[in-house]
């Protein structure tokens, strides 16, 4: 049911127009920030204004749509975005990563592997990986053009020295292609080895900065690191309470206020199946 | 190996009403390897400015200054830096260091900068520096808090250390004791037995007749002295 | 023998005034020069003209390159200056808060320069930012504080640290003890003077102070109003002034 008050997928087609053409340089130039003209959205910055402009851009009619926030399609950013959609655009939904053609997601890519055809949509907050050293973007923009990236190598090592590992867990900057250090939204580093050799399109929106970024199909990347301290995609060490994997991305969840707490996974989709196929984890009902 | 040839100076003081001072005209000299040559005349004749052109230290208006194959009036300055390094040693009547350096690196630096290794360079630097009684508590401290024969000594030492083949010595036994007095005396005489041609100025007589070979009156060249 | 740096007419106009006017100088390999001036002469014009950060209106500086030889740094690609910025240049700042990130350790500001050269190995990197703390007198145990907890003259200290990491051939200094303790200048002149021997660098050091060019510097140039009105010896421009402007500047300074 399309709210006939609105064009498809709220955004008219010029506006469209103007982001299928970033989306497309954005491809072509993988890694690199494209400017575009951000719109105004019924919804606050923060909750995803970017990913929804570019979702509205690559959406078509026969297009099934899934949403996810942290891995979850429950949750209230992820269930109003879907219904925003729903209501503009009058796609289908699903929560079932392997029927989606379109998969807006925030903070997360999905455990089952993505294949061609299926479009990855991030909500980007701060698409600048260098931000937190350079706060100028004009020289941030000159050290892409001229690849000069030891600043982001200089945060890593500021971990190294504080930490003693490689402390960055999320928004782990990875390099595409051999060319551009990008910003791979906040998702946990776990992910980052999915990012590369993906079958999937996979478009980067930041509303409130006005950039959007993309990953063509098996596209390849790379995530930084140094000779010694290698990279590694962690998760918290134990299997799933609810369907025992031992694979996937898991969320710490506190039970009660005795200390209690479980490990789930934060791909609910993945989790669901799992139970439905029969796995079992020890915290499961 | 020092050469000069109708060298002339002059002062302009342009901010005192651009007032010329005519100092040397016509100054012409030569000092062999091995020879000790005094500068003579009364004061303000002009021994000092001298000594100052043939180290670089002032400009000639006019004339060669020749030391070691090099003219001075014309050379580049790092011609001139490089004759100082290698050819031409200045001990002055003060010592103008770099604050916290030891006296014993401040000794050792003009052999360092010929290239001398470190060990080699430090060991000189402390053979002279206890010929020249500077107590052995004092190398590793700056001789910026030395007193004032302290001082002349560490720069007579630093003057000596590399054997340059020309030598420049202003006053070199003021204010020294007997004893310290002698030392300096013989550090020249090894100088001129090993072929360092020497240029000094002496108002000690009794040094200055015992180490130079002639003497040349400055006030020759002045026109000040000649009117 | 090849000049190092070869300067030749550079001339810088701010519309109508002039920054710096026809500037001509070699600077060969080990050599020290000193500008002096007062404040508004252009000594800091023509720094930053040398240095690639501010574009000439005209003239050539020509840096002789380690693989191309004599090349023209007005002319070339941005990128090839900017590398020669982080290699065979480095750029001591008066305020050590220009030259230095604040927000990161001082190992993190040595290493900056090898990471940015590709060096991709925590360990040498952090060995050689201990090692360069030392030299320029930093406790390696401060390797991870942050400048903002240094002093003055140690934040003078590690800015040059963070420079000659990567053993530049050349060095820019403008007012490199300008605004510091004159017990921390003279610690900071001694560091230079052995680093520059040492390293065999070749510097160029801008300033208005004349005890700090005797100090370190072989040779100098005095400006005024943009144009140079004097060069030379250091000494023999210092003892023995021709001009009438250093003359003044000269007779200026108080004796201590």
């Amino acid at each position: 049911m399309t709210d006939q008050a609105y064009n498809f997928a709220y955004l008219d087609e010029q506006t469209k127009r103007m982001i299928r053409h970033a989306i497309l340089k954005g491809l072509a130039i993988p890694g690199y920030q494209v400017p575009f003209a951000s719109r105004e959205m019924p919804m606050p910055y923060g909750w995803g204004t970017g990913g929804v402009q570019v979702s509205a851009a690559v959406l078509t009619p026969d297009d099934r749509f899934k949403v996810i926030d942290q891995g979850a399609d429950d949750t209230t950013n992820a269930v109003s975005i879907r219904s925003f959609f729903e209501r503009t655009a009058g796609v289908a939904t699903t929560t079932a990563t392997a029927e989606a053609t379109v998969i807006q997601t925030r903070h997360r890519i999905p455990e089952v592997p993505l294949s061609e055809g299926q479009i990855l949509v991030y909500q980007v907050p701060i698409p600048e990986p260098l931000r937190f050293l350079e706060p100028r973007e004009s020289e941030t923009r000159k050290m892409h053009s001229l690849e000069e990236y030891g600043l982001m190598h200089v945060k890593l090592y500021e971990d190294i020295s504080r930490h003693g590992h490689i402390a960055t867990s999320y928004a782990y900057p990875v390099k595409v292609e051999g060319r551009y250090v990008m910003d791979p939204s906040p998702i946990p580093k776990f992910d980052n080895p999915k990012l590369g050799d993906c079958a999937a399109i996979q478009l980067f929106g930041a509303g409130r900065e006005q950039r959007i970024y993309a990953l063509p199909p098996y596209s390849k990347v790379v995530s930084l690191d140094f000779e010694d301290h290698p990279f590694e995609a962690s998760k918290a060490d134990h299997p799933c309470g609810l369907c025992g994997s031992v694979d996937s991305y898991l969320d710490e969840v506190i039970t009660d206020d005795a200390g209690g707490r479980m490990f789930v996974c934060s791909d609910t989709d993945y989790c669901e199946t799992r139970q439905a196929q029969g796995h079992r984890g020890k915290d499961a009902a | 190996m020092i050469d000069l040839q109708d060298v002339s100076k002059t002062f302009t003081l342009h901010n005192q009403g651009s007032a010329v001072i005519e100092v040397l005209t016509g100054v012409t000299l030569s000092v062999a390897p091995g020879e000790c040559v005094a500068l003579t005349g009364a004061s303000g004749a002009g021994k000092s400015t001298l000594m100052r052109m043939i180290y670089g230290n002032y400009r000639a208006q006019a004339g060669v200054i020749n030391v070691g194959g090099v003219d001075l009036v014309q050379a580049e300055p790092r011609d001139v830096i490089r004759i100082r390094r290698d050819v031409l040693g200045y001990v002055s009547q003060f010592l103008r260091v770099v604050p916290r350096v030891p006296t014993i690196d401040v000794v050792a630096e003009p052999l360092r900068a010929v290239g001398v290794a470190q060990d080699a360079a430090q060991a000189r630097a402390r053979e002279l520096l206890s010929r020249l009684n500077i107590p052995e508590r004092l190398w590793s401290l700056s001789p910026t808090t030395f007193s004032g024969g302290e001082q002349q000594r560490v720069n007579i030492a630093r003057g000596f250390a590399h054997a340059y083949p020309a030598m420049l010595l202003d006053e070199p036994t003021a204010s020294l004791d007997a004893a310290n007095r002698e030392v300096v005396l013989s550090l020249i005489e090894e100088a001129k037995a090993r072929g360092a041609a020497i240029v000094g100025i002496f108002h000690d007589e009794a040094a200055r007749a015992r180490v130079c070979d002639r003497e040349i009156d400055v006030s020759r060249f002045s026109p000040a002295c000649a009117a | 023998m090849t000049p190092l740096l070869s300067v030749q007419g550079v001339t810088k106009r701010y519309g109508a005034h002039i920054g710096c006017a026809d500037v001509s100088f070699d600077l060969y390999p080990g050599e020290v020069m000193g500008i002096v001036g007062e404040s508004g002469s252009g000594k800091s014009t023509l720094l930053n003209c040398l240095a690639g950060h501010l574009a000439p209106d005209a003239g050539r500086v020509i840096f002789d390159t380690r693989a191309d030889g004599p090349r023209d740094t007005v002319t070339m690609s941005e990128p090839e200056r900017r590398m020669l910025g982080r290699t065979d240049w480095a750029f001591v700042h008066q305020h050590a808060r220009d030259g230095l990130r604040m927000g990161v350790s001082a190992g993190g500001n040595v290493g900056e320069r090898l990471m940015a050269v590709g060096d991709r190995h925590y360990g040498n990197i952090r060995d050689k930012a201990i090692d360069w703390l030392e030299r320029v007198e930093i406790a390696p145990g401060r390797i991870d504080d942050r400048p903002t907890t240094f002093s003055g003259g140690m934040q003078q200290r590690l800015q040059i640290a963070r420079n000659l990491v990567t053993g530049p051939r050349l060095v820019f200094m403008d007012e490199p003890t300008g605004g510091l303790d004159v017990s921390v200048q003279a610690r900071l002149l001694d560091l230079l003077r052995g680093l520059v021997r040492d390293m065999g660098l070749s510097a160029i050091i801008v300033t208005h102070d004349l005890a700090v060019v005797r100090l370190l510097a072989d040779r100098l140039m005095v400006m005024k109003s943009g144009h140079v009105v004097e060069a030379g010896l250091t000494d023999q421009v210092l003892d023995d002034p021709q001009h009438a402007y250093t003359q003044l500047l000269v007779s200026s300074v108080l004796q201590v």
